[in-house]
């Protein structure tokens, strides 16, 4: 069977991580922002403290500025499952397309309809009336996340599902198993940290721009308590949910992880890699090549992280293609030639089974059927042809995985630091420390795409785990079509970013209004 | 009891409502293409930025939702509609994310760009965003090109693995060589600009721009009826793809969409209701100079009119998404739909509808006790 060319498939990836990657510089400003603006807000009321009023306002105008450009990026994410991944929107909508509606009908129009009384409301509704409103902007953007955080844990984890071979797609069989799903909960919580996490490095970035600067000092220390505080708190449970994540991922997708590590052969008791180079000499899973110019390892760790146990196996990328070892259930792992012949027979016994129906010999349909059944696990390893076709891009996935998680331990200490700083010592005259703030921005933002990076990358080829591998997924385009449409969105992308991150620098030199705050 | 059959009926009732609303929210993007010829001095245009402003996000998460609801509900238009007419939608997109920014960063010192070019920005989603809406909500009357079966992903057939494939190279834009879509486009166009002039003479305590607003209502709302007259009688007396509702053949029928209007006498009257109150919008605005509920009345109609339009493209055994190369691969309520489980919890889901609308009611309120006036920019901190 013709597979869509690659050249399509991978613009068509390149557009979905371009947009992507776009809209997730904004989202976690957003609902970071809005949940240290909405602490400030509830202080504000329960005080009556005006200055925590000029804070939130000032919060608030930042908050508007990157709400919007959120919302721009954010649209053409829910079309391209259709417009680029149109045999994607068949074979799972009926699972998929449900949480992106309850997405639009719960979470967009709370966004949508609190943020107007928020911007515009301040002397037409109440102060409590406000203080809701604010609040509910926050439920609205988390929720938003929550439900497209259960679509994406459902790629990685697909559950609560049945495939129907008369309609050729799965279909849900259980609401409750999708949206509650381990992967789902533990990744809308990793997600949410990571947010709130931005969010307060953002507001400790800003802050110390004031305090070196000597302007609205009272206001920087004041926002700086805050989102010390959020950050610390998110930065450690960043922590406790990515090793919920990394147990997931062992057990659903052992390949993500062996890519993680850049861990070639399995063994038991495996180490985790503290700090490492790869070896750009490894060609092939099977060559001899040692996979590591250096590494440091933390003994152990690795098989605590993914099986809950110091001595477990830990599947490497070449025995996760060879198969023959003990999987947690009990049963003997199959190589990747096994599974897809196991694949090819699902897909064929798809195919006569839709002949079979079509010549009313019900009796074949049911035999084709039962087959397809039994290989149904496997039935994505039918459209791979190679070994290397399972196996996602090493560098790139090892790389993001540990950056991420350096600048994560990093941020901890940045912010132990910075309470102590805060409650202990003169923050005021701590100008190495404001520098720190400014320049760690960057960090905090690149950490929290290279989470998406490990998420997405390391589990190619698969748009849904085991069952749809990208080549299959995609719209019947040429790659001509995809690539204008790929400049256009980077074109308009990249000048809407530049445009706003020159509005915000211009709001944050002219600083919170407000005479009482400029000292 | 609640069936299959009733669970894909009732979901084309929603996408049709959604559908309805959405048209009736447009009045937003109407408004945008009037931004320069409505205003003549800088106040003026300031005014209706910020009157539309306070409204836009509506337009957007209902479209956003449509959107979610229909990939939810029936997600083989999904997959074929927007995988196929990739340029129609493509372009829709691009111009909401101009919208999206526009508002917010028009005003803003550091906006690199400088106010006109957003400005600019606003009318092109104005006159895009309205005029593809209406051409792609026509090709559920005339159809488009594209071949759909079910068994292309296993190996079935010799066309590769897609289900549904688009036989027009150009992707979208051969929908705009249609003059029956054409026609419904630049009615949806003229409607929403109608609305947006009747909003204005609502929502402004300005009295030039009242008088101006008036104006427009007549110079857009005669084209839009006389456009939307043309789609109307075009399409009654046209073949319409009807399906057979025990072979499921999808085969030509003629004069079908005035045979449903005619076999669902209530759909008729609805229909025929809203038109009467977007008339009666229209021409008490223009004749009475102290009315100013037109809005209202012409909106609620915009709303019934458009939803049992659609509802004429999918009940009564209907293919709702025709295909003119091949009659069979069209899409209908009953092969494209989720399944009974899925669309039973979105019925469930959408029972919180109601909700939905009580706060938006409540924040509308709560924001347009008074009419919006330039002293209002000037005192409000967020003002754009």
């Amino acid at each position: 069977m013709d597979l869509l060319s690659a050249s399509a498939v991978n613009w068509s990836r390149g557009q979905f991580a371009l947009t992507a990657g776009y809209h997730w510089l904004f989202v976690p400003l957003t609902i970071g922002l809005g949940l240290i603006m909405a602490i400030m807000e509830s202080l504000y009321v329960k005080t009556g403290d005006m200055k925590w009023k000029t804070a939130t306002k000032f919060w608030q105008k930042i908050f508007g500025i990157n709400f919007a450009i959120g919302i721009a990026t954010g649209i053409i994410l829910e079309f391209q499952f259709g417009t680029n991944w149109s045999n994607y929107s068949w074979f799972v909508g009926d699972i998929f397309g449900a949480p992106l509606a309850i997405e639009g009908i719960l979470a967009f129009f709370l966004e949508a309809t609190f943020v107007s009384i928020m911007f515009f409301g301040w002397n037409r509704v109440s102060k409590k009336m406000h203080l809701a409103s604010t609040w509910l902007v926050f439920v609205g953007a988390s929720l938003s996340a929550f439900w497209i955080l259960v679509a994406n844990a459902w790629m990685q984890y697909p559950t609560g599902m049945e495939f129907n071979p008369d309609s050729v797609r799965n279909e849900m069989t259980d609401f409750w198993a999708v949206t509650f799903s381990p992967v789902a909960y533990n990744k809308f919580l990793h997600a949410t940290f990571s947010c709130w996490a931005v969010g307060a490095a953002f507001v400790a970035a800003i802050s110390g721009w004031y305090l070196l600067k000597g302007r609205h000092t009272d206001f920087a220390i004041k926002s700086l308590k805050i989102g010390s505080l959020v950050g610390l708190v998110s930065f450690i449970m960043l922590a406790v949910t990515g090793d919920g994540s990394a147990y997931h991922v062992a057990q659903k997708q052992p390949m993500k992880l062996a890519a993680m590590e850049g861990l070639y052969k399995g063994t038991e008791g495996a180490g985790l890699v503290a700090v490492g180079m790869l070896n750009p000499a490894k060609e092939k899973y099977y060559d001899d090549v040692d996979p590591y110019i250096f590494k440091i390892e933390i003994p152990k760790l690795l098989s605590l992280l993914g099986y809950r146990d110091i001595n477990a196996f830990v599947p490497g990328i070449a025995d996760i293609i060879e198969g023959g070892y003990l999987l947690p259930d009990g049963t003997t792992s199959l190589s990747f030639q096994e599974r897809r012949e196991r694949g090819l027979k699902a897909i064929q016994a798809l195919a006569d089974y839709q002949t079979a129906k079509k010549e009313g010999r019900d009796a074949d349909a049911a035999n084709h059927e039962t087959i397809l059944r039994e290989n149904y696990a496997h039935f994505g390893y039918g459209y791979l042809e190679t070994e290397e076709d399972l196996i996602p891009n090493i560098p790139l996935t090892f790389y993001s995985f540990h950056l991420m998680v350096m600048i994560g331990i990093y941020f901890i200490l940045f912010f132990v630091v910075m309470l102590y700083i805060l409650y202990k010592k003169d923050m005021v005259n701590s100008r190495w420390l404001q520098y720190v703030a400014l320049w760690s921005l960057p960090l905090a933002f690149l950490a929290t795409q290279l989470g998406w990076v490990v998420a997405e990358v390391g589990r190619q080829p698969w748009t849904i785990q085991d069952i749809l591998p990208v080549q299959v997924a995609s719209s019947a385009i040429s790659a001509q079509n995809v690539i204008t449409s790929f400049i256009l969105f980077a074109l308009l992308f990249t000048s809407l970013l530049v445009a706003e991150v020159t509005i915000m620098v211009k709001q944050i030199r002219k600083g919170p209004d407000g005479e009482e705050l400029n000292t | 009891m609640i069936t299959y059959e009733f669970l894909q009926q009732y979901w084309w009732f929603i996408m049709s409502l959604l559908g309805g609303l959405l048209v009736f929210l447009l009045f937003v993007q109407g408004g945008q293409s009037m931004l320069h010829s409505l205003s003549r001095e800088e106040d003026e245009k300031r005014l209706l930025v910020n009157a539309l402003g306070r409204k836009w996000e509506y337009t957007f998460t209902t479209l956003v939702t449509f959107g979610g609801a229909f990939f939810a509900s029936f997600p083989l238009f999904y997959s074929t509609s927007f995988g196929g007419a990739y340029w129609a939608w493509m372009i829709l997109l691009f111009c909401f994310v101009l919208q999206a920014v526009s508002y917010e960063f028009q005003s803003k010192p550091g906006n690199i760009f400088g106010a006109g070019v957003y400005r600019n920005f606003l009318f092109v989603n104005g006159l895009l965003g309205t005029f593809l809406l209406g051409v792609l909500v026509a090709t559920f009357f005339t159809g488009s090109e594209f071949m759909m079966s079910k068994g292309n992903i296993a190996g079935l057939g010799t066309v590769g693995p897609v289900i549904s494939q688009w036989q027009n190279p150009l992707h979208g834009l051969e929908l705009l060589g249609n003059p029956r879509n054409l026609a419904l486009g630049l009615a949806i166009f003229f409607l929403a600009r109608t609305q947006a002039s009747l909003f204005f003479v609502n929502r402004l305590s300005h009295e030039t721009l009242e008088k101006r607003s008036r104006k427009f209502v007549l110079f857009n709302g005669l084209p839009f009826v006389v456009l939307f007259l043309i789609f109307l009688i075009w399409t009654l007396l046209a073949d319409g793809y009807a399906v057979d509702p025990v072979t499921q053949e999808v085969y030509l029928e003629k004069m079908k969409y005035l045979h449903n209007f005619i076999q669902m006498p209530l759909v008729m009257v609805l229909f025929l209701l809203g038109v009467v109150a977007v008339l009666y919008g229209i021409i008490r605005t223009v004749f009475s100079s102290s009315f100013k509920k037109g809005v209202w009345f012409s909106g609620a109609g915009t709303i019934l009119t458009v939803t049992m339009l659609l509802l004429v493209a999918g009940y009564n055994n209907t293919a709702y998404y025709p295909s003119t190369v091949d009659l069979q691969s069209s899409l209908t309520l009953q092969n494209s739909s989720s399944s009974e489980f899925t669309l039973s919890v979105m019925a469930v889901v959408s029972l919180l509808v109601p909700v939905v609308a009580a706060y938006i009611f409540y924040a509308w309120r709560a924001l347009e006790r008074k009419k919006l006036s330039l002293e209002d920019l000037n005192s409000d901190g967020h003002a754009y």
